[in-house]
């Protein structure tokens, strides 16, 4: 194939007369740099290597390790079938922590993008300093994830935490946080809505600064009130970007690790583990490592589902202009 | 005409914009106080700022753990993991958008699938290649574990970056390339002399998604590094946090500022490059 190919580009990359080119002196390849099919491979090998190495085989490899039985004293290994699957959904922790995960993504996203919406319609309003305000909304968003944590778990202390001292005004004694396991999850998902609004908030701006004015004009014309204006121009114009923010927002939510291990550890009793910090805890703290990855094949086919289940609903749903 | 409701719906808005503006700011402005509170003044709740403020509290942190060679470290790891991936990126993104191969269209939906597969996913084959395969390559001569490459490797190529690239090279104006056709110039000087200069704003922004993800990674580096003098400063963070113990509050704060105000000073400057920047991806794509 590659010979069929490639005489016929080369003439349309090198349109000089034919003498000429017979006396082009070749690279030290042989000629090899000239030809297209060579270049190519050569451009793109590097990042196939790298890509294989660590993203393919190492999917494989896992997938792989999640079916062994693997002693923990001799490290010997030897074909488990789904025995490692089913000691996990057996497991009550491991129930708990999907449990958590749900409802770790389900509050981030709603909260990022309902309160990322909100700031966007504020700051799409013809304010002094509204940039100044988006430039400050966006910060946490660049800032390390270990930092934001250990600032929150500052602000959560229940003694001398900024929160407890607020709560102090209204003679509210506050809930012990991060130390309690029923209080603990909240606090990360604040921390993370915090850290991650101001990017919905940008890109919900984006995508608002980008509805053509006169549609606004023929609603009003229409006499339509400000509620039905947004729920009849805004919403329907904002639905690819919203869709976007969606299947982004909930696959980064998966992966949400840093916030967790400074904050809480996974805990208090497992209150705050969710999926990625599964793994790691049953991987690097119990050294279990099949069933760690077990745990791995589990989140990948989960968002694997996410994607697919918001392509459905993308094709369904999703409002393009003028495709 | 109805300049008096729109005054009240202004006035509306500013105290929401004064709203949001707080609750963003407040925390990064109670790290700032808490920095410089002396651990009496922070473990009494009536006590808003420090009686004295503790300078001390800075060069502390930075003794308390090696920071200077967490800095270091996240440089070293930022600089070569963001510079492989804008330069593999840069490659594969003018090898898809202007080199003819048989079934390039399936080659690059294998880059694409790649998306699909998180790195968390992939932690423990990766560990152990760093770990095992690694030292039964080299025999007895170590591993990679707890090494630059070990921390850098992993994160190497770019199916994002190739992505977003070709996406940029392909909606450069077609006549320049026929022009750099015409003038006989080969794929090497097109792409140095042509692609590239023309290209630089959208390899810049990707320049800067993979610096800032780089300088962020707390995961990878935290299980494939054993030992304080590897680690990047966002573990560093969490071993002051150990370091210090329970109370140390004000340590721990002026050391997480010691983190979080460099990038804020050069967030400052370059707002309105960073947010476009970082945002590209979700909003020209």
């Amino acid at each position: 194939m590659a010979v069929n190919n490639e005489p016929m580009s080369s003439a349309e990359w090198n349109p000089q007369p034919i003498g000429e080119a017979f006396y082009r002196p070749k690279g030290s390849f042989g000629g090899l740099l000239s030809k297209e099919w060579f270049l190519f491979l050569l451009f793109v090998i590097p990042n196939f290597f790298f890509l294989g190495l660590f993203t393919y085989w190492p999917l494989i490899r896992n997938f792989i390790l999640s079916t062994q039985k693997v002693n923990p004293y001799t490290k010997a290994q030897s074909f488990a079938g789904t025995d490692n699957f089913t000691w996990l959904f057996n497991d009550r922790v491991f129930k708990q922590v999907v449990t958590n995960t749900a409802i770790f993504i389900i509050c981030c996203v709603v909260f990022t993008l309902g309160l990322g919406l909100l700031v966007a319609l504020l700051l799409n309003e013809r304010l002094k300093g509204r940039t100044a305000v988006r430039a400050m909304v966006f910060a946490p968003y660049l800032i390390a994830g270990s930092a934001v944590a250990l600032v929150w778990a500052y602000i959560f202390n229940p003694r001398f935490g900024l929160l407890a001292m607020m709560l102090g005004w209204f003679d509210i004694s506050s809930p012990r946080w991060l130390e309690d396991p029923d209080w603990a999850l909240a606090a990360v998902i604040i921390t993370y809505v915090w850290k991650n609004l101001g990017f919905a908030a940008v890109v919900f701006l984006a995508g608002l600064q980008g509805i053509p004015k006169d549609l606004y004009e023929a609603a009003k014309l229409d006499g339509a009130s400000a509620w039905w204006r947004f729920r009849s121009v805004t919403l329907p114009m904002l639905s690819p970007i919203s869709f976007f923010l969606m299947v982004t927002s909930v696959l980064s939510t998966f992966q949400a690790f840093d916030l967790i291990d400074v904050m809480t550890g996974g805990g208090p009793t497992y209150s705050t583990t969710t999926l990625v910090y599964y793994v790691y805890d049953q991987g690097w703290m119990a050294q279990r490592w099949e069933r760690a990855a077990a745990a791995a094949v589990v989140l990948f086919v989960l968002m694997l589902v996410v994607t697919a289940m918001q392509m459905l609903w993308e094709r369904r749903q999703v409002h393009y202009d003028g495709q | 005409m109805d300049s008096n409701k729109l005054s009240v719906g202004k006035i509306g808005g500013y105290v929401m914009m004064l709203l949001v503006a707080l609750i963003i700011g407040v925390p990064l402005v109670w790290m700032l106080i808490g920095s410089l509170m002396s651990t009496r003044d922070i473990l009494n709740p009536n006590q808003w700022l420090p009686t004295t403020p503790v300078w001390d509290n800075y060069p502390d942190a930075w003794n308390s753990v090696p920071f200077a060679r967490f800095f270091l470290n996240s440089i070293i790891i930022t600089v070569f993991g963001a510079g492989s991936k804008v330069v593999l990126g840069v490659l594969c993104a003018y090898a898809f958008a202007f080199l003819k191969f048989p079934g390039k269209n399936i080659l690059f939906l294998v880059v694409l699938a790649s998306l699909m597969v998180p790195s968390q996913v992939v932690i423990i084959p990766n560990y152990q290649f760093m770990s095992t395969t690694i030292r039964n390559i080299l025999g007895t001569e170590g591993n990679w574990v707890n090494t630059y490459q070990g921390i850098i490797l992993p994160s190497a190529a770019t199916a994002f970056g190739t992505f977003l690239m070709r996406q940029g090279f392909m909606g450069l104006p077609k006549d320049v390339l026929d022009a750099a056709k015409v003038d006989g110039a080969g794929h090497i000087r097109t792409m140095w002399q042509v692609i590239l200069p023309m290209a630089k704003p959208i390899v810049v922004t990707f320049g800067l998604i993979a610096v800032v993800g780089e300088w962020n990674e707390y995961l990878w580096p935290l299980i494939i590094t054993n030992t304080d003098n590897m680690r990047p400063v966002t573990v560093g963070l969490r071993l002051l946090n150990d370091a210090e113990g329970n109370n140390n509050w004000g340590v721990i704060m002026a050391g997480t500022a010691l983190v979080v105000m460099p990038m804020l000073i050069v967030y400052t400057f370059l707002q309105r490059f960073i947010i476009d920047g970082l945002t590209a991806g979700a909003t020209k794509g």
